[in-house]
């Protein structure tokens, strides 16, 4: 946060902060289905249109794919469309992910990280949508309550614009986000309003003009449309920065715009991650920093489009980086560790990057673990052992 | 920084406690969170909720190994949770019995206060919900959040005849400790 003004701040939950958010972001239609820890965000919504506060069609509906499904029919309508979800949920959207993408509908949603079942586990990790990334929505991970109230209202800026016009999911850890009371300058109605002007769809389904939405594409075409998405993806880079830059305009807060970094100028040690373990980690630098340690931080805000050019610049400088995060990629490594080492194999960017899988399905990251980590890594300048691994491993249970 | 365990059963209200510390501490214009063990919620469980307080603003979200208080709604918790694990020499517990606190045998250096806030409950809301007569004692027994922010807190929370009974309920339980 670039400076803290408390005057307006009130300490609310975090699924209130959000849900408040989005009522003024005004959408026309929300259809969500409630699950854990997702629920609060929807009830808090649920209760708004109840109570007359926020103008909006809530469609309860009967699963999470006739959630999002709704949403691609209001969203081909001109309605700016909203919804809320988390793990199984989120997995059992996945074919309408892609219909929602592929159509270029600019439908956000509020994903509360929850780790995948089996085994059932309600708690915090990102696997829900880290396994999600290749789906075409735009993806965006916040550290703080704060910052999940603000890229809400920044997400539906960059989904609607005219050049981008593509679905964006502002991921916020599960309970750790969700279920915390913490202080929150709730977003101005009006302010809101000026910042994120009403959604002006170029073409939507009317009967007096008949078009068609996601329709057949054989071979000679299907290529084409895809291209066109990435190249959204691409372009909507410059957006995420924009939109960033703007709210910090009007609302005097900033969180970076695709990536952001802490004491990583000079750091031989960078930690690479995304999320709220930000916090804890900003704590753990201080700490070392008080030692003598050189340790920084750069934030990984914008997973998809992935920051190649952003991450090469700000990482350039490192010995050694770390990355922490809270999904693996079952027989290979996890995400964010292996897009990050892919970025830098094209350029003259050289050093080792060790990965490191932690608090999956809700295990606490703790300032020692962290701690732990940059002891690994300033090991890993002389010599790699371990590539990637399980933080924590209990091996006397395996 | 200063950081509060609240043990409790499922039910007791020992996230609501963490929450009203929460904005008591921002109504005393320092910085606060506060967060439940997050768990499959079931009534009668031993459950646990955090709060931190601290005049920056509180970035760090593990949870809570090292308290400078600890908060324990219901004595019975003794014999199946280490309340006191970690608890540090300089903090203090409170913990809701009609024991006196020697008789606890806690494992802690730490100071031992003790209320039967069970008793403060019953007498004036006529209900064994304690929270709000622990945060009462929390405050007298801590002086770190003030008893005007946490009295503001907990009209904001509890409205009318409740509100004014546990008003009464955390005057009696603070000047009891302090």
């Amino acid at each position: 946060m670039s400076q803290i003004n408390t005057a307006n701040m009130k300490v609310v939950e975090g699924s209130y902060a959000v849900a408040h958010a989005v009522m003024c972001c005004k959408p026309d239609v929300i259809s969500a289905y409630p699950i854990t820890p997702q629920t609060h965000i929807v009830e808090h919504l649920s209760q708004m249109v109840a109570n007359g506060e926020l103008d909006s069609e809530f469609l309860t509906v009967d699963s999470e794919f006739s959630a999002l499904s709704v949403l691609v029919g209001a969203s081909a309508m001109g309605a700016r469309s909203y919804s809320s979800t988390t793990s199984q949920g989120l997995a059992l959207m996945y074919e309408v992910l892609y219909n929602v993408s592929g159509m270029r509908m600019p439908v956000v949603m509020n994903v509360a990280n929850r780790a995948m079942g089996a085994p059932l586990n309600i708690w915090n990790d990102q696997q829900d949508a880290v396994g999600a990334r290749d789906v075409g929505w735009l993806q965006i991970y916040v550290e703080d309550v704060q910052e999940a109230v603000d890229a809400t209202l920044q997400a539906y800026k960059i989904a609607e614009d005219p050049q981008i016009r593509m679905p964006i999911m502002v991921c916020m850890d599960g309970f750790v986000l969700t279920h915390v009371y913490e202080p929150v300058e709730l977003l101005d109605k009006e302010l809101a309003s000026q910042y994120l002007p009403a959604f002006q769809p170029e073409k939507i389904l009317d009967p007096a003009k008949p078009i068609t939405f996601g329709a057949f594409a054989d071979p000679s075409t299907y290529t084409e449309f895809r291209y066109q998405q990435f190249d959204a993806q691409l372009k909507s880079m410059a957006k995420i920065e924009k939109a960033a830059k703007e709210f910090e305009e009007t609302f005097g807060r900033h969180y970076g715009g695709l990536v952001d970094s802490y004491f990583a100028d000079d750091a031989e040690v960078v930690i690479v991650t995304m999320g709220s373990v930000i916090g804890t980690i900003k704590d753990a630098i201080d700490a070392m920093r008080k030692e003598g340690k050189k340790v920084g931080l750069v934030k990984v805000r914008s997973y998809r489009p992935f920051p190649v050019q952003a991450l090469r610049q700000a990482l350039k400088g490192a010995s050694v980086i770390a990355v922490i995060e809270k999904d693996v990629s079952i027989g290979a490594e996890a995400g964010l560790v292996t897009d990050l080492k892919s970025a830098f194999y094209n350029s003259k960017i050289r050093m080792p990057i060790i990965g490191f899988a932690a608090g999956l399905g809700g295990r606490d990251i703790t300032i020692k673990d962290i701690r732990k980590i940059v002891d690994k890594a300033e090991a890993a300048r002389k010599g790699i052992e371990s590539e990637f691994e399980f933080l924590d491993l209990r091996t006397e249970i395996l | 920084m200063k950081e509060i365990r609240l043990h409790g059963r499922g039910g007791q209200g020992s996230v609501t406690a963490a929450e009203i510390i929460a904005v008591a501490a921002f109504a005393d214009k320092r910085f606060s969170q506060a967060f439940p063990a997050f768990g499959v919620e079931r009534r009668g469980a031993p459950v646990m909720a955090f709060a931190r307080i601290a005049d920056q603003p509180i970035r760090v979200r593990s949870q809570i190994y090292e308290p400078d208080y600890v908060i324990v709604q219901d004595v019975t918790l003794l014999d199946v949770v280490n309340v006191a694990s970690g608890l540090k020499d300089s903090g203090k517990i409170i913990v809701n019995t009609d024991r006196p606190a020697e008789k606890l045998k806690l494992s802690t250096k730490a100071e031992v206060i003790t209320i039967d806030a069970t008793k403060i409950a019953m007498e004036i809301l006529g209900r064994p919900i304690v929270n709000t007569t622990m945060l009462g004692a929390f405050c007298g027994a801590s002086k770190e959040i003030g008893l005007d922010s946490l009295n503001k807190a907990i009209s904001e929370r509890f409205k009318g005849e409740l509100g004014k009974k546990n008003l009464l309920a955390i005057k009696t339980a603070y000047e009891r400790v302090s």
